[in-house]
C-alpha cells in the first residue's frame, strides 16, 4: 500500500493520533525546515504588500490614523527614554573625561554616540516592543476572530486596508521618533552635565553640535526608515499569519517583538558596516 | 469577465465533486450539492464533517483542491479577483462569532461593506441604508455602540444587518446560533427566515442547532464524512430510522424534555 506522509509540523499530539493509522507515514519538519518555510513565507507576504502599496486605492485615511497611533501614543514612552539615555550617558563618562582633562568634550561626544547610535537604535528597539507586539496582537486577534475573512467577503483587501498602512505608517514615523528622541537625549545630557558641573543651555548646544556633521546625522536618519519597516513588516506579518486559536494571538505578539528587535540589531550591524565603507 | 447566470432561474448554487484537504486531512471527498432559488438549505453534521470549509470554498475564502463550484452562473474556482469581489458583492456572510471589526462603531461596521461595495452612494443615503438595516434587526439604538459593549445575541444582529445592508442574493450563515441562549437563538432563527422573505434570499444555514433547523429549513442536508449522508424535508429526517440521523433528531428530542 502507498504510504502517505503527514508532515506535523512539530505537532505532537497530531503526530501522536497519526501514527495509530497505519496507512500514514509521520514525518516531523525539522526545525531548519520550518525556518525557511517562514523565511519563505515572509518573502512571499513582503512582495504582496509592496505590489499593493505600488497599486492603486491607497487607503490614506488608514495611514494617517496609523502614524497618529504609532507617533502620539509612542511619545511619552521615547521621551522618558530619550532623556534617561542621554542622562545616564553623560553621568557614566563625565568622570573617564575629567580624568583625561577632557570634560569640554563631553556634550560633542554624547551628541554624536546619540545621533549615530543610541538615538536610532533604542528608538527601534522600544517601537519594535511597543509598536511590533501591538499590531502582531490586533491583527492576529482579527485573524483569530474572522475579521480579516469578513473583510474579504467586503470586497476589501486586507492587505490594503490593514498591513499596507501600518507598514508605512511605522516607516515614516520612526525617523520623526528617533529624531525627538535625539533631541530629548541632548536634553538629558544637558541635565546631567549640571548635576555635577554648570554649563549653560546655548553653551551646551553649541559644544554638542561642534562635533556633529551631516555624515554623522545622514546616515542615522536613514537607516532609521529600514528599522521602521522591519518593525512594521514583522508585527504585521505575524499578526497576519496567526493560527486560528486565541492562544496563537499571544504568539504572534511575542515572537513579532522577538524577531522585530532582533532583525532591528542585524539592520543596525549592516548599515554601520556600510557607512563605514563610505 | 462574468459569465451571465446558466440556471439562475432554478439553482443559484450549484457545488459538484467538491474536494478539500488540509495537509493529509481530507475534509470535503467529492461533495455534491445544489441550492435553490429562494430556498433555507440547512447544513448538519458533525464538528470538523466539513460545514464551514464548504461555506468557506463558496466564497474562496478557501480554495478548493478540486470539483466546480459554480455560484449565480459564475464560476468560482476560476474567477480572477476582480470578478470575485463582484460575485461576493451578492453573497452575504454571517460568521459564526459575528466577527465585527472591534475598533469601528455599529455604525462604522454597517458603513464598512457598503461604501467599499457601492462607491457613488451619497452619505444620506448610507445613513439611512444603516439605519434601516438596524431596524430591521431589531437594534436601532446600539448605533453608536461599540462591539464590545453588545451582548453576544446582539453581535450576532449586528452582524446580520451588516451582511444584509448590501441587499445579498445568497446568504452563507456559519452557525449563526452557537453559543447564545435558547431564547436569543430562536429569535436569531425567526431573523434568518424574516431575511428570507423581506430580501427574497436563498440561504445555506451550517448548524448543528436541531431547533435552528427546524425553525429555519426547507430543505436539510447532512453531511458525514465529507460528503452528502442525506438529503430531505425536516419530516424525511425525523421520521428516519436511520441511526445516525436519530442520534441527532431523538437526542435533540429527549434533551427538550427533560428541559421541560
Amino acid at each position: 500500500m502507498k504510504k502517505t506522509i503527514l508532515i506535523t509540523d512539530g505537532n505532537e499530539d497530531l503526530a501522536l493520533q497519526a501514527k495509530q493509522i497505519p496507512e500514514l507515514k509521520v514525518k516531523k519538519r525539522n526545525k531548519l525546515e520550518l525556518l525557511f518555510l517562514d523565511i519563505g513565507n515572509a518573502t512571499a507576504f513582503v512582495l504582496k504588500v509592496f505590489k499593493n502599496i505600488i497599486g492603486k486605492d491607497f487607503e490614506f485615511k488608514q495611514f494617517l490614523k496609523q502614524c497618529f497611533e504609532i507617533g502620539n501614543k509612542s511619545l511619552a514612552l521615547i521621551s522618558v527614554t530619550g532623556i534617561i539615555i542621554g542622562l545616564v550617558l553623560t553621568i557614566q563618562s563625565r568622570p573617564v573625561l575629567v580624568n583625561f582633562g577632557a570634560v569640554s568634550m563631553l556634550p560633542g561626544m554624547v551628541a554624536i554616540s546619540i545621533i549615530r547610535e543610541m538615538g536610532p537604535v533604542i528608538t527601534a528597539l522600544i517601537c519594535a516592543g511597543k509598536i511590533g507586539s501591538s499590531m502582531g496582537a490586533e491583527i492576529g486577534s482579527m485573524r483569530v476572530t474572522e475579521q480579516i475573512d469578513a473583510m474579504e467577503v467586503s470586497s476589501t483587501n486586507p492587505l490594503k486596508f490593514l498591513i499596507v498602512p501600518r507598514v508605512l505608517a511605522a516607516t515614516f514615523m520612526l525617523p520623526l521618533l528617533t529624531l525627538y528622541a535625539d533631541a530629548l537625549g541632548i536634553l538629558g545630557s544637558w541635565i546631567g552635565a549640571n548635576i555635577k558641573g554648570d554649563v549653560s543651555f546655548v553653551l551646551f548646544i553649541a559644544q554638542a553640535f561642534s562635533g556633529v556633521e551631516f555624515a554623522d546625522l545622514f546616515p542615522a536618519v536613514i537607516k532609521t526608515f529600514f528599522f521602521g519597516a522591519v518593525i512594521g513588516f514583522v508585527g504585521c506579518y505575524k499578526g497576519f499569519n496567526a493560527g486560528r486559536g486565541t492562544e496563537s494571538v499571544g504568539k504572534a505578539a511575542n515572537s513579532a517583538v522577538v524577531m522585530a528587535s532582533l532583525l532591528v540589531i542585524i539592520v543596525d550591524l549592516i548599515a554601520v558596516q556600510i557607512t563605514d565603507l563610505l | 469577465m462574468i459569465v451571465s447566470p446558466e440556471n439562475s432561474s432554478e439553482h443559484v448554487v450549484i457545488i459538484q465533486d467538491l474536494n478539500k484537504s488540509f495537509d493529509t486531512t481530507h475534509v470535503l471527498k467529492g461533495l455534491s450539492l445544489s441550492l435553490k432559488k429562494g430556498e433555507n438549505l440547512v447544513v448538519l453534521g458533525k464538528s470538523g464533517t466539513g460545514k464551514s470549509v464548504l461555506i468557506k470554498c463558496i466564497v474562496r475564502l478557501l480554495n478548493a483542491d478540486s470539483g466546480s463550484i459554480n455560484v449565480l452562473g459564475n464560476e468560482i474556482t476560476e474567477l480572477r479577483n476582480m470578478d470575485l469581489n463582484e460575485v461576493r458583492r451578492k453573497i452575504g456572510f454571517l460568521f459564526q462569532g459575528g466577527a465585527l471589526y472591534d475598533s469601528m462603531t455599529v455604525r462604522e461596521n454597517l458603513e464598512f461593506p457598503l461604501k467599499r461595495m457601492f462607491k457613488d452612494l451619497s452619505k444620506k443615503e448610507v445613513d439611512k441604508k444603516v439605519k434601516e438595516a438596524l431596524e430591521n434587526v431589531g437594534l436601532p439604538d446600539s448605533i453608536d455602540k461599540m462591539p464590545s459593549e453588545l451582548s453576544g445575541g446582539m453581535k450576532k444582529r449586528i452582524s446580520l444587518a451588516r451582511t444584509i445592508i448590501v441587499d445579498p442574493q445568497i446568504m452563507l450563515y456559519d452557525e449563526p446560533t452557537t453559543g447564545l441562549d435558547p431564547v436569543s437563538s430562536h429569535e436569531i432563527s425567526l431573523l434568518i427566515n424574516e431575511v428570507q422573505e423581506k430580501y427574497k434570499t436563498s440561504s445555506i444555514i451550517i448548524t448543528h442547532d436541531i431547533e435552528c433547523a427546524k425553525t429555519v429549513a426547507n430543505r436539510i442536508i447532512m453531511l458525514q464524512d465529507g460528503k452528502v449522508y442525506k438529503e430531505g424535508k425536516l419530516e424525511d429526517f425525523e421520521n428516519s430510522d436511520d441511526e445516525l440521523v436519530n442520534s441527532y433528531f431523538k437526542s435533540q428530542n429527549i434533551t427538550n424534555t427533560k428541559t421541560i
